[in-house]
């Protein structure tokens, strides 16, 4: 199990490098090349020369992408010529926002997509089963713009239930208790959420339905209940871990179309603005940051994994 | 591919045999191809068995071939396997459906999309205009056709274009194998870990978006999902016996992968390319949505709801949920048709 540990380390730190590389790649690909880009155009010659300082540009390649990469792990994310503010500063600001968003909705997407999933696959091909594919169908369809703007359409204009802006005030304390304000955003994204994994845990679930050990435990006298919490739900939440960790730049997608349709200032927020704007440090850091998150989230969904499964864990990997 | 084969010329080639049998190991997977595959299977039947005489060696080796093919044998007709599954043909109809309304319907339904009036402008369906007009009083039915030919064309560009990236680029890696392929994955793995829509996000306030540029932005942030799974497929199929016959008989690996494992991962890759058709529709509705779409006077489904969200607290239902409902129709259209053809292609895999 070490030895997996630490293929699995090496392979994501492998990963990384090949986030930063790409992410310098965009930058060759940008207008003017990266020094136009970092200055969004508006470079005068001091700003340049320091630039140039900063960054090693006009060096071959290489050494200015290991010079890059040296202020990155020094937490120089760069700095926003369209904001007046570094790149860090507005990431610190747009976390929170967007942690708090996130997490709250993968939790109820979670909360609601393991029971469904294993009710569906316990009634496969039943009435209950159809209705709820065709709706996680529908689910999967539904762009999470018009998803929220139904909500809103409803529950903010129509009976003012909600409101139809998103929490703003900042930290993730001020953004949590503002639920009045958060209810929909969240809501809306738990939908996506919910529509992704129920498919997951269904077809995990239906696969270990058909294992030996289910009919074991059946025919040793455990209740029907007891079979599929004990042994169904935990072999089936075994392979949705790892698609968890893989799921986290879908997630983080779902969160930018919700942050902009709810005026949520957070990261997908951020990274709109700077989109139109032409702001590319902003999204350059950004990408660099949520690529890096993502990297990260998959390595621990499969530490997790390992943790997990028993037959991994004790070295039959 | 399937010309070289149906043509009798084709069959002097070195393997002939094996070539029927990678036309039967790929017609058993639905592929767009597959009549003339089976076309040029039966043509080959009856034109290696005179040649095939003549010589002793491959004699043998048809009726070798002869054997793998039975063992992978068309069991199901692709064409009855989709209209077997209840899901494929409602994906197929519904489809059908949304070409219909899309390119038939602005050819009954005329109405000029490009006169600003605001006079007329959000105004409910009435007469006039079944479904109203939006803020600047063009016809919201009118713009729904037109807006839809941009989505689905652009969508079907782009879901087509990242499926031949993506399994290009999965077929080498699991064919070559070996660091080749590690380091493949791993650019693929750095890349997907970028979410998509900030990839896209990014190149869009690059390049200036035009339908063409869309189709390009949109695969070239979608194809890695295709690689995953073709290189999935290379590798095992890289092991069956008519791919090791060829090597073995002075075959390259550029021919192997070219006339033998893409054409037999061709179902896997059907089944990708719906798939990927209805990811690239939201895609681009999302990108619409965000304001990095087309440019106007030129619309689509994404654009539309941007302009009805403008909007939203005037309660304008018609600016936004037509057009929303249209793209959840088109997007689970593809899906099934894509679901449907997998459980026809490949039982087993059920997870995306």
């Amino acid at each position: 199990m070490t030895s997996y540990i630490v293929r699995r380390l090496l392979q994501a730190a492998a990963v990384l490098v090949g986030v930063s590389v790409l992410v310098f790649g965009f930058l060759w690909l940008l207008p003017g090349g990266p020094r136009h880009a970092i200055l969004s155009g508006t470079g005068s010659g001091t700003q340049l020369a320091q630039l140039r300082r900063d960054y090693g540009l006009g060096n071959p390649a290489v050494l200015e992408y290991l010079s890059w990469l040296g202020q990155v792990v020094h937490g120089n994310l760069g700095y926003s010529y369209v904001e007046n503010a570094s790149v860090g500063s507005l990431l610190a600001a747009s976390l929170p926002r967007t942690l708090a968003l996130t997490v709250t909705a993968a939790a109820i997407g979670m909360a609601v997509a393991i029971p469904a999933g294993l009710v569906q696959a316990v009634r496969r091909d039943t009435v209950t089963d159809r209705v709820a594919r065709g709706l996680s169908y529908i689910g999967y369809g539904m762009p999470s713009f018009f998803l929220g703007s139904i909500l809103i359409l409803i529950f903010a204009v129509r009976w003012h239930w909600f409101g139809a802006e998103g929490p703003q005030s900042p930290g993730i304390a001020g953004v949590l208790g503002d639920w009045r304000d958060l209810t929909l955003p969240v809501l809306t994204l738990a939908v996506v959420t919910t529509a992704i994994f129920s498919r997951y845990v269904r077809s995990a679930a239906i696969d270990s339905l058909g294992h030996d050990y289910v009919r074991t435990a059946r025919a040793l006298g455990e209740g029907r209940l007891r079979v599929l919490t004990r042994h169904v739900l935990r072999n089936s939440l075994v392979p949705v871990i790892t698609l968890a960790g893989l799921s986290i730049p879908r997630i983080l997608t779902g969160a930018l179309v919700v942050e902009s349709l709810f005026n949520i200032q957070g990261m997908g927020w951020r990274l709109w603005q700077a989109a139109q704007k032409h702001d590319f440090p902003v999204l350059l850091g950004f990408i660099l940051v949520i690529g890096a998150g993502a990297v990260i989230g998959s390595l621990l969904a499969d530490i997790g994994y390992v943790l997990a499964d028993p037959r991994v864990r004790h070295g039959r990997s | 591919m399937t010309g070289k084969h149906a043509a009798p010329s084709g069959r002097s080639a070195r393997t002939p045999g094996l070539a029927r049998a990678r036309h039967n190991g790929h017609a058993d997977r639905s592929c767009p191809d597959r009549q003339a595959g089976q076309a040029g299977q039966a043509a080959g039947a009856g034109a290696a068995g005179p040649s095939g005489r003549g010589n002793g060696g491959q004699a043998v080796r048809d009726r070798r071939a002869a054997r793998l093919s039975r063992a992978a044998a068309v069991r199901v007709s692709p064409a009855a396997a989709v209209l077997a599954s209840p899901m494929a043909t409602a994906g197929l109809v519904l489809i059908a459906a949304m070409v219909a309304f899309c390119f038939g319907g602005r050819l009954v339904y005329h109405g000029d999309l490009t006169r600003v009036n605001l006079l007329l402008g959000n105004r409910p369906p009435g007469a006039g205009h079944p479904l109203g007009t939006d803020a600047n009083g063009i016809d919201v039915l009118g713009s729904l056709m037109a807006g839809g030919q941009l989505s689905l064309e652009v969508g079907s560009a782009a879901g087509l274009l990242a499926a031949m990236i993506g399994s290009a680029w999965g077929a080498v890696a699991g064919y070559v194998g070996g660091a080749v392929d590690a380091i493949m994955m791993r650019v693929v793995d750095a890349a997907v870990a970028i979410p998509a829509l900030a990839a896209l996000l990014l190149l869009s306030a690059i390049y200036t978006p035009s339908p063409a540029v869309l189709v390009l932005v949109i695969a070239a942030t979608s194809w890695l999902s295709t690689a995953h799974l073709v290189r999935g497929a290379a590798l095992t199929l890289r092991t069956r016996e008519y791919v090791q016959a060829v090597r073995l008989m002075g075959g390259g690996r550029a021919r192997a992968i070219v006339r033998h494992i893409a054409p037999n991962a061709l179902g896997v890759i059907t089944v990708n390319v719906t798939l990927q058709v209805a990811d690239a529709i939201l895609a681009l509705a999302t990108l619409s949505y965000l304001g990095l779409g087309v440019r106007p006077p030129a619309t689509d489904w994404g654009d539309m709801i941007a302009g009805g969200i403008r909007y939203i607290y005037d309660g304008y239902w018609w600016e936004i949920y037509p057009a929303g409902i249209a793209i959840i129709v088109a997007v689970v259209a593809f899906n099934l048709l894509g679901d449907g053809l997998r459980d026809a292609v490949d039982p087993p895999s059920r997870i995306r």
